[in-house]
């Protein structure tokens, strides 16, 4: 049946993030904070990072959304914790090329986020799988000054 | 009667396909509707034959363009049964419509300290023009409570009309609950209270009767491409009284009367206020649709679509873990069904549907205080029409089974 399908998008690994994700929570201490919302869908993430001396020392991520964008926040926890900011930046956009089906420089510095590459093929999700990505970007982006914003729809799909 | 609905699907050309290795079932026609061969034909014909701008040239093809567009007013108006074609304006849809209510007509009878009263089901289109109003004039928008399985709660409406209120605007029909609000009762009791009543009929006019008159609605709006009509063409209906006492919204070619160095003069109803070019094609194409409506007969289609919900309701309630939001009992609600499954996040749903070849939406529906309201962040949605048989509704359900299956159990 055409459910199997399914399969290229919700691949085991994918569904184990979404229902165990690491680092759902908050911390105590954290230079960063935002929220991000997915209007039409009404997803909504927050994402904390604590960055010291230009690094990301530790990271939390909370909000509701559908398998996809959890999974990806999870994921996106495991790839960033204990980089440098530029390099968390790089693997943003690596990220954002995977889900559009395109080809990346270095795949295994995504670690279990490549799995979501079968997202290409589901283009009303790709915004699902970036959300998270898109909220570190902005965190990042402001250095810890602790931004609260929305971003709407059209503009996380790039 | 079922049998003559099934054949309906024929003049769909766009049913014909398969999505996903799967016959395509179209289940989001809250959203928008499918068009039969006979509206795109509508539209191409005009255009290959009859295309010019209305009322203004002297030449064949304009006199054809103008008398196609008017003619399709009056088959409007006869549909829901406005007095006059002066009632009837085309606009670009309901969205356009409420925002000439509340920007006109609220500017003519809003001051500040009044109330605009509005519901927990409305859609953002009737929520967002009222707030922007009310901001304006340092008016209230107060909203009407929903009783326990989504209807209108009447006592806190009538608790909530009082002298103060000068605009109601509701939903006739929600477009996530499919619940059918009674409009005429509410007519009398707003009226009372000589209070304004405007009425979002998107979801109402393509699935039942409605008879502007004997509903008592002041306005009333809706749009085409939720009844197989085109894109971008809509109506506002308003009492003539009403009309005539509301300034343009939009000011420009097609609706000045004599323009001089530093006035003009408006057109007379319902041309003022139609400014630039209108949609031609949408008009002939909606009025297509309309003729096209009235040879099923609204009852006709209103008791189908009760019969699909009557025949799969039963069906999804056996399904665990499957919340189905709305009143219970069919009989005030359309062909519409919000729901989610336990544990499985709405856009999961679609798209795993999707896989099935069923399209439903998930989201919010452009109702978020509603969605606050049931605590849900979204839902799937799931909304017959005409073209739509027994056999849809057989997959709809396989589709919610395999898709809980698949995500409840696929694990293991």
């Amino acid at each position: 049946m055409a459910l199997t399908k399914l399969d290229q998008l919700y691949r085991a690994v994918i569904l184990e993030h979404s229902q165990t994700p690491r680092r759902r929570g908050t911390l105590d201490e954290s230079t960063t904070q935002i929220e991000l919302r997915n209007p039409t869908c009404g997803d909504v993430i927050q994402v904390q990072l604590n960055i010291q001396d230009g690094v990301v020392k530790d990271v939390r991520f909370d909000g509701s959304g559908c398998t996809i964008s959890l999974a990806s926040a999870s994921m996106m926890t495991d790839a960033i914790i204990g980089k440098p900011i530029e390099e968390a930046l790089n693997l943003s956009k690596e990220f954002s090329q995977v889900v559009q089906g395109n080809e990346t420089e270095d795949q295994n510095a995504l670690g279990d986020a490549m799995m979501l590459s079968g997202v290409s093929k589901f283009p009303a999700r790709i915004k699902c799988a970036t959300l998270s990505w898109k909220a570190l970007e902005k965190a990042l982006a402001n250095q810890g000054t602790g931004v609260d914003g929305q971003m709407r729809h059209e503009e996380i799909t790039e | 009667m079922t049998d003559s609905f099934d054949r309906l699907k024929q003049d769909f050309p766009i049913l014909n396909q398969v999505i996903n290795d799967e016959p395509l079932v179209y289940l989001d026609n809250a959203a928008t509707t499918q068009k039969p061969q006979t509206v795109l034909d509508a539209v191409e014909t005009y255009y290959h034959t009859s295309n010019a701008n209305v009322h203004r040239g002297v030449h064949t093809l304009a006199e054809r363009a103008t008398s196609q567009y008017e003619g399709s007013r009056e088959v409007i108006r006869n549909f829901i049964n406005a007095a006059e074609t002066a009632e009837v304006l085309l606009t670009r849809g309901t969205t356009t419509s409420l925002n000439w209510v509340a920007r006109s007509f609220g500017e003519v009878v809003v001051e500040a300290g009044d109330e605009i009263l509005i519901s927990y089901m409305e859609h953002h289109s009737n929520i967002v023009p009222w707030q922007q109003l009310a901001k304006k004039k340092q008016a209230k928008l107060v909203y009407v409570e929903l009783t326990e399985d989504g209807q209108l709660d009447l006592d806190d409406f009538q608790n909530k009309l009082t002298d103060k209120t000068k605009i109601v605007s509701l939903t006739h029909v929600s477009n996530v609950l499919g619940v059918v609000n009674p409009i005429q009762q509410i007519a009398d009791w707003v009226h009372e209270k000589n209070g304004y009543l405007v009425v979002d009929g998107a979801q109402a006019v393509p699935h039942m009767p409605v008879d502007v008159q004997a509903l008592q609605a002041d306005f009333y709006a809706f749009s085409g491409h939720k009844m197989l009509g085109p894109t971008g063409i809509g109506v506002l209906y308003g009492k003539r009284a009403l009309l005539e006492q509301m300034e343009p919204v939009e000011f420009g070619g097609e609706m000045i009367d004599f323009v001089e160095e530093q006035d003009s003069t408006w057109k007379e109803l319902p041309w003022k206020f139609e400014a630039g070019t209108p949609n031609i094609a949408g008009a002939i194409g909606l009025a297509v649709a309309v003729q096209y409506l009235e040879r099923i007969g609204m009852e006709n289609i209103a008791q189908h679509e009760r019969e699909l919900i009557e025949y799969v309701m039963p069906k999804l309630k056996q399904i665990k873990g499957l919340t189905i939001f709305g009143p219970e009992d069919l009989r005030f609600r359309t062909g519409v069904i919000s729901f989610n499954i336990d544990g499985v996040h709405p856009h999961d749903v679609a798209t795993a549907m999707d896989m099935e070849g069923v399209a439903v939406r998930a989201g919010h529906h452009c109702a978020q205080p509603l969605m606050t309201y049931l605590n849900q962040p979204a839902t799937a949605r799931a909304s017959f029409y005409i073209y739509n048989t027994k056999a849809d509704a057989d997959k709809f359900v396989e589709a919610i089974l395999a898709t809980k299956e698949f995500f409840l159990n696929g694990l293991n």
